[in-house]
């Protein structure tokens, strides 16, 4: 296979602190705060632009997450890794991308997210973070057993094009200023950089990410699994890079109080953090991963993508998103049952240890 | 010689089972793998351990020769 400048150590941290810097331009931008770049809160913002939950705050589509998954289309095609794939237990991620949005809306943010929140001052991302850890930590503990959703086998080219093309004509609906879309007039959904500034920003995260496998998740599961330290330099290059450009923007500010978009109540930071990583483990990838393989033809990818979206409505629709104020009335009765579900899995999808 | 079929598998699984044959002493084993992650998380890890990679192109997969 041909050579690939950006998997080298140089190349991952090249990639995470480009990333980083755009994520906390973004914010100073117009991006909610701490929120230059968050593929959960994104996706959600995008579910409600469809109208899939109502929750009138919260309603735009972001041209991060298209330029995301097109970058990654993109680049893909031309370096010849756009391969269309699936049926590796393809419904079983739907629900893990479900249960993983739910998860991540207790807490307010994806992987992504928990570090630039970390980066920005908000000392409620390191119980986030924490929950992150157990939660990856105990799907890595079933991968060693043998956990595997099975292998996944090549697709027709147009399976390959179906997500990048659903949220490219989502995208084309806004540009076009089709009226049924629903779109924030207040609240973090009308928060937003420029529009161009934003598609420009995503296509170039995801021709990064794609060409370094960048992975908040992989980064932890990594260090955990096979003691490699490759994707956790980039994520450590990631923060340092939000950190410092924080610094130099005045957009840091310390404390667990009064944070943008954030609430207090450690137990549900840790423990929805704790159900998102556990489902990201058991699917192989965090958000922006899900993305970026979804853009390269990962059909199975795509599935989970798709899964948050529908976790994203049901998690507004049932009250079990968090706010400001703290978890929704039902955000823990989601959180517990999702960390049920994520047990069975990695139970039941663990087979006893085969040689290779 | 063992041959790893980590074909379609996603990540961390084809790292996974080349630990178990490096873990296991194998000296000498081929991994097939078809995805460009999986072919860089793979050479990485057995060029950490010190194995010899040589990569040969198949028309839809890539096979490694692990040595040392």
């Amino acid at each position: 296979m041909k050579g690939n400048l950006f998997k080298t150590r140089m190349g991952i941290i090249t990639a995470g602190s480009v990333i980083g810097v755009i994520a906390a331009l973004l914010a100073y931008l117009g991006n909610p705060k701490n929120m230059g770049f968050c593929i959960a809160c994104f996706e959600r913002d995008i579910a409600g632009a469809l109208g899939l939950h109502r929750a009138a705050v919260v309603q735009y589509v972001r041209p991060e997450i298209i330029g995301i998954i097109a970058g990654a289309l993109i680049i893909s095609l031309i370096k010849g890794e756009f391969k269309p794939r699936g049926g590796s237990s393809t419904i079983i991620r739907f629900f893990l991308g479900v249960f993983a949005m739910i998860g991540a809306l207790v807490f307010l943010g994806c992987p992504w997210r928990a570090f630039i929140r970390l980066a920005g001052g908000d000392w409620n991302a390191i119980l986030g973070i924490l929950g992150l850890i157990v939660g990856i930590g105990a799907g890595s503990f079933f991968i060693r057993k043998g956990y595997s959703l099975g292998r996944s086998y090549p697709q027709g080219r147009a399976a390959g094009y179906i997500m990048p093309g659903f949220f490219i004509i989502v995208f084309a609906m806004m540009v076009f200023g089709f009226s049924k879309l629903f779109m924030s007039e207040s609240g973090p959904g009308a928060m937003k950089a420029p529009f161009i500034i934003s598609i420009i920003a995503g296509l170039i995260v995801g021709i990064l990410a794609q060409r370094s496998r960048f992975c908040t998740m992989g980064s932890i599961r990594d260090v955990i699994l096979v003691k490699d330290f490759h994707l956790m330099s980039g994520v450590a290059a990631f923060t340092a890079a939000v950190f410092v450009m924080n610094l130099i923007l005045g957009q840091f500010k310390a404390g667990f109080e009064a944070q943008p978009i954030a609430h207090t109540m450690h137990l549900w930071n840790f423990l929805g953090m704790t159900l998102a990583g556990f489902a990201f483990s058991l699917a192989g990838g965090c958000p922006g991963r899900q993305l970026i393989l979804s853009g390269e033809g990962d059909t199975d990818a795509g599935v989970f993508v798709a899964g948050m979206l529908v976790g994203a409505a049901f998690s507004h629709n049932f009250a079990m998103a968090s706010s400001g104020k703290g978890i929704g009335e039902f955000g823990a009765w989601g959180t517990i049952i999702g960390l049920v579900f994520c047990l069975v899995i990695a139970y039941t999808m663990t087979q006893k240890r085969k040689t290779a | 010689m063992d041959t790893i079929d980590a074909r379609g598998l996603s990540c961390p699984q084809p790292v996974i089972m080349v630990t178990r044959a490096v873990v296991e002493g194998k000296t000498e084993f081929t991994v097939l793998v078809d995805s460009e992650a999986s072919f860089e998380n793979v050479t990485r890890y057995l060029e950490s351990k010190k194995y010899t990679c040589k990569t040969e192109e198949k028309d839809d997969h890539t096979v490694i020769s692990a040595s040392k």
